[in-house]
């Protein structure tokens, strides 16, 4: 009988990433995922409650994995995300987009972005960057290498996690970890 | 029953992608194919498998590679899929005698009567150049299809 081997996250997280909790964590679980994703709309708040059970154990990273062709704003929603994030409100923005996963269309991210007090100027230019173009395909691209087969996927301690992510499980999964 | 492994002479098949349409795999001789066995459509795994294939047939045409995807669903079952879904990956029906050309390349489940989770690489040449069995609940995901494409190229280059 052949081992199944979790693929591996193949690309280390840097400070470049958008990570949320301390660097030295002992768990850390970067996320691909999609703004326009029914099922990344579920997994936001259970990664929440997550964050919130276990504190400072844990570091969250979120990438982009937009898969456009199911979800045709996906990608916008993900350059406006990253082009706050130029001004500091990548969180902010992020927690927009899936607290309102219906409204992605363009007038739905202005005002997102303009209620987050973002720039505007400034966020235009940014949004229509080759840079936040290249992050976003870089981050999908990354994320092809390491096996990410859908969204969400994730990765806890640099391995994919083909569990169930519900929060009650997850959970358990993760504090078991920090037991081991 | 394990899968055809590289070398093997991938077998030539015939199925409908339509009611009144058959692909061939001898078609696409010149170009390398990747084929991937599903066990059903609208199974949920299976449907994050395919979009993220669909998602990706750009790369897969960089590659030179055209992508057939085959279950044991019926023609109807897949147009519907096909077309609820957006796919543009070719899906084929291995319904007739079932599991016909699933069980030629040793991906047949006899127990549920339904296909394997698996993936084939084939070259310009008709021979299969990578294979790789997917535990049936798990989406294997494009990195192994991606790695294989690479290392595909890079001996055809060596080979001139």
């Amino acid at each position: 009988m052949r081992t199944y081997l979790h693929p591996q996250l193949k690309i280390p997280v840097t400070r470049a990433d958008h990570a949320q909790g301390p660097e030295d964590a002992p768990i850390t679980v970067v996320e691909y995922g999609d703004y326009q994703c029914p099922y990344c709309g579920q997994a936001y708040p259970i990664v929440k409650r997550l964050q919130k059970a276990l504190g400072d154990k844990l570091r969250f990273v979120f990438r982009n994995f937009p898969l456009s062709q199911i979800h045709p704003d996906a990608l916008e929603a993900a350059k406006v995300a990253e082009a706050a994030a130029h001004q500091g409100k990548f969180w902010e923005l992020h927690d927009a987009l899936y607290e309102d996963q219906d409204n992605l269309h363009m007038d739905g991210l202005l005002f997102k972005a303009e209620d987050a007090g973002l720039h505007l100027d400034r966020l235009n230019k940014d949004w229509a960057s080759s840079a936040i173009e290249e992050r976003i395909s870089n981050d999908f691209e990354g994320g092809l290498r390491s096996g990410v087969n859908g969204t969400p996927t994730f990765f806890v301690n640099g391995e994919r996690y083909d569990g169930d992510w519900s929060y009650g499980p997850f959970l358990e999964y993760l504090q078991g970890l920090l037991e081991k | 029953m394990t899968i055809l492994q590289p070398g093997a002479k991938a077998p030539d098949f015939s199925l409908p992608s339509t009611p009144d349409q058959k692909v061939s795999l001898s078609e696409f001789r010149g170009r390398n194919v990747i084929l991937v066995f599903y066990p059903a459509d609208w199974s949920p795994v299976c449907g994050d498998q395919l979009a993220l294939y669909n998602e990706i047939l750009p790369i897969f045409h960089k590659h030179n590679a055209e992508m057939i995807a085959i279950s044991v669903d019926g023609v109807w079952c897949h147009l519907a899929y096909s077309h609820d879904r957006k796919y543009r990956i070719t899906l084929l029906s291995d319904f007739e005698p079932k599991g016909a050309v699933a069980k030629a390349y040793g991906a047949f489940r006899e127990a549920e009567g339904t296909s394997e989770r698996a993936l084939f690489l084939i070259d310009a040449e008709g021979v299969v150049r990578w294979s790789y069995l997917s535990p049936v609940g798990v989406n294997p995901g494009a990195d192994g299809i991606l790695e294989a494409l690479e290392s595909l190229a890079s001996s055809q280059t060596s080979e001139k």
